[in-house]
């Protein structure tokens, strides 16, 4: 099957973090595809030069046999002819336009009872009917969010870019959003290339991602295996591995399929993956919060091969999840749920015992 | 009180307004859209006006508007008379001589709307025309009346390029401004006084409905 798009692109890039060069190729298939990495990667100029916001420097963008874009034959079609639908993070609603006017901005071509009527089905899909008349400042930011969506959604786009547009919404909001969007987009196999830098919105949306940095492509992939191994410092930063260690590797044991690390600074030791890596080699490790386990007393008969003795520095409970900083030699910061504070009777000060399996250790590079 | 200089004057803001307005809008789109690198000498041009004294302007006027210049001679075979000296002629020179007052608060308008929102215009399908149609000229409201009401209030009261350009020609060219010298000239300082008092009323309105409209758009006094 061939892509539903295909875009070569390189492009220099100036932008508030440095210059860099994007240069990547994409393909993409009907269903979401998240672009993720961290701000400054050239996430937002790769989707502008999609959508001929941005004249790439090279390249070729195809849309099934139409050429979009191809700086060898000297083609590029202009924004408004390409039928690509694109909601910012600011959404740009119109504000002087009703949601009504807003939504029907682009079906200048329609009579005025059909345009009515392919609002009404759009706005409906999304929750947002009863909206018609009012204009953009007088509505929810939830609520903008889904008149910005049909906005686009309603010209019958042949692609979908989403920039970060859900940004500012709650959890639960965003959820039944794109409950609503895989809804709409089930009959429609629309393809739709979503920027974000948000663990949520990767969990939510996960089918297939891109990982972006410094212009490139790092990773790709599905979401899970993408993300639970991250090759990159930045990427692990942005993924949500909160503790990154350095580490000397002290030795190995092949048949185990393991090897022995000391972390810098302090006496503690662990037993990691196997790597291509010498003894003396200085290593960065990589270690979700989420995927130490914390006990109040010493564990005994564990498959988990690291055991770490340390006490509790600080223990923030201002959101859903309660964030303990163990102090080992090392500080680690821990995950845990309130109940599991509460039940434990934790406290600041206390001792206490990490368990770190071997294969939650991800080395990173810079 | 003599009111024939001041109907001539209102009509000839009136119409310059309305006409500079309109030749404004592509123009004020053209410097603030456009990418031209030589585009400082045109913005330059544009805003000679505001410190030429007004009889440099006019005598240059003056000479592009008579008989043996390209224009006054067109104007001379379509129309049967001269532009110079006459209330056409007047209309000509005030267009430039207030196409500062119109292009600038029109261009600070359009360069404030949010880029975003004409980028959303552009992937929607929309061409560049109907995106200033639609999203450009609405959300620049402020300063279309600010540019309309500016350009009359500043034709209203001018007085060297019409002297140079006009001369002082009752009921064709002899506008309020003009009237007054005269009355001062004749030591009827009744009149200059009734005269200059209608025009400063005028004149003080016209500034108030364009500071009760917008706070922010082109003014003297603007900081932010």
């Amino acid at each position: 099957m061939t892509a539903a798009l295909s875009a070569r692109i390189r492009k220099q890039h100036r932008g508030p973090v440095g210059a860099f060069v994007l240069d990547l190729s994409v393909d993409l298939a009907p269903g979401f595809t998240i672009v993720f990495g961290p701000s400054g990667a050239g996430k937002s100029t790769l989707l502008d030069c999609i959508a001929g916001l941005e004249r790439p420097d090279a390249g070729r963008i195809a849309a099934g046999s139409e050429t979009l874009f191809d700086s060898a034959a000297a083609v590029n079609l202009p924004a408004q002819k390409r039928r690509i639908a694109y909601v910012f993070q600011t959404l740009a609603l119109f504000p002087h336009l009703t949601v009504e006017e807003n939504t029907g901005y682009g079906l200048p071509g329609l009579s005025t009872e059909e345009r009515r009527a392919r609002v009404a089905e759009i706005l409906e899909s999304f929750g947002v009917a009863d909206l018609q008349s009012r204009k953009p400042g007088e509505i929810s930011g939830g609520e903008r969010q889904r008149v910005a969506l049909a906005r686009s959604l309603v010209t019958s786009p042949r692609l979908l870019l989403l920039d970060e547009p859900f940004s500012a919404l709650d959890a639960d909001l965003k959820a039944e959003l794109f409950d609503d969007l895989r809804a709409w987009n089930a009959t429609r196999q629309l393809p739709i290339l979503c920027v974000t830098h948000s663990r949520d919105e990767v969990d939510a949306l996960g089918e297939h991602m891109i990982v972006l940095d410094h212009g490139r492509i790092v990773a790709e992939g599905f979401p899970r295996d993408v993300l639970r191994a991250p090759r990159r410092k930045r990427l692990a930063v942005a993924a949500g591995f909160e503790n990154l260690l350095q580490a000397t590797v002290l030795d190995l044991r092949e048949s185990d399929g393991v090897m022995r690390v000391a972390l810098k600074d302090c006496s503690v030791e662990l037993e990691v993956p196997l790597a291509h890596a010498l003894p003396g080699q200085s290593i960065q490790l990589a270690i979700r919060a989420g995927d130490i386990l914390l006990a109040t007393e010493q564990p005994g008969g564990l498959s988990a091969r690291n055991v770490l003795p340390g006490k509790i520095a600080a223990l923030d409970e201002t959101g859903a999840v309660v964030r303990v900083v163990v102090d080992c030699g090392v500080r680690f910061l821990v995950h845990i749920t309130p109940g599991a504070v509460r039940k434990l009777g934790l406290q600041t000060g206390q001792p206490v015992w990490l368990v770190v399996k071997t294969h939650s250790c991800h080395f990173v590079a810079d | 009180m003599n009111l024939a200089p001041l109907f001539l004057s209102l009509r000839l803001a009136a119409i310059v307004s309305l006409l500079l307005v309109a030749v404004s809008l592509p123009l004020a789109a053209w410097l603030a859209f456009g990418r031209w690198r030589g585009r400082f000498l045109l913005e330059a041009v544009f805003a000679l006006p505001l410190v030429l004294p007004p009889t440099v302007l006019g005598f240059y006027l003056l000479l592009a508007l008579g008989p043996r210049s390209p224009l006054g001679a067109l104007w001379q075979a379509l129309f049967g008379h001269g532009l110079a000296f006459s209330f056409e002629g007047l209309v000509f020179a005030s267009l430039l001589y207030s196409l500062p007052f119109a292009v600038q608060p029109l261009v600070s308008a359009f360069r404030g709307v949010d880029p975003k929102l004409l980028s959303a215009s552009f992937v929607l399908g929309a061409s560049p025309l109907r995106t200033f149609r639609r999203v450009v000229l609405p959300l620049s409201y402020s300063g279309l009346v600010t540019a309309l009401v500016l350009s009359f209030a500043h034709t209203l009261g001018e007085f060297g390029v019409v002297l140079m350009v006009g001369g002082n020609l009752p009921g064709v060219t002899r506008t309020v401004s003009i009237a007054i010298y005269d009355s001062v000239q004749a030591f009827d300082y009744g009149e200059a006084n009734r005269l200059a008092l209608t025009l400063l009323g005028i004149s003080f309105a016209a500034l108030s409905v364009i500071y009760a409209v917008n706070r922010r758009v082109w003014s003297p006094w603007s900081s932010r």
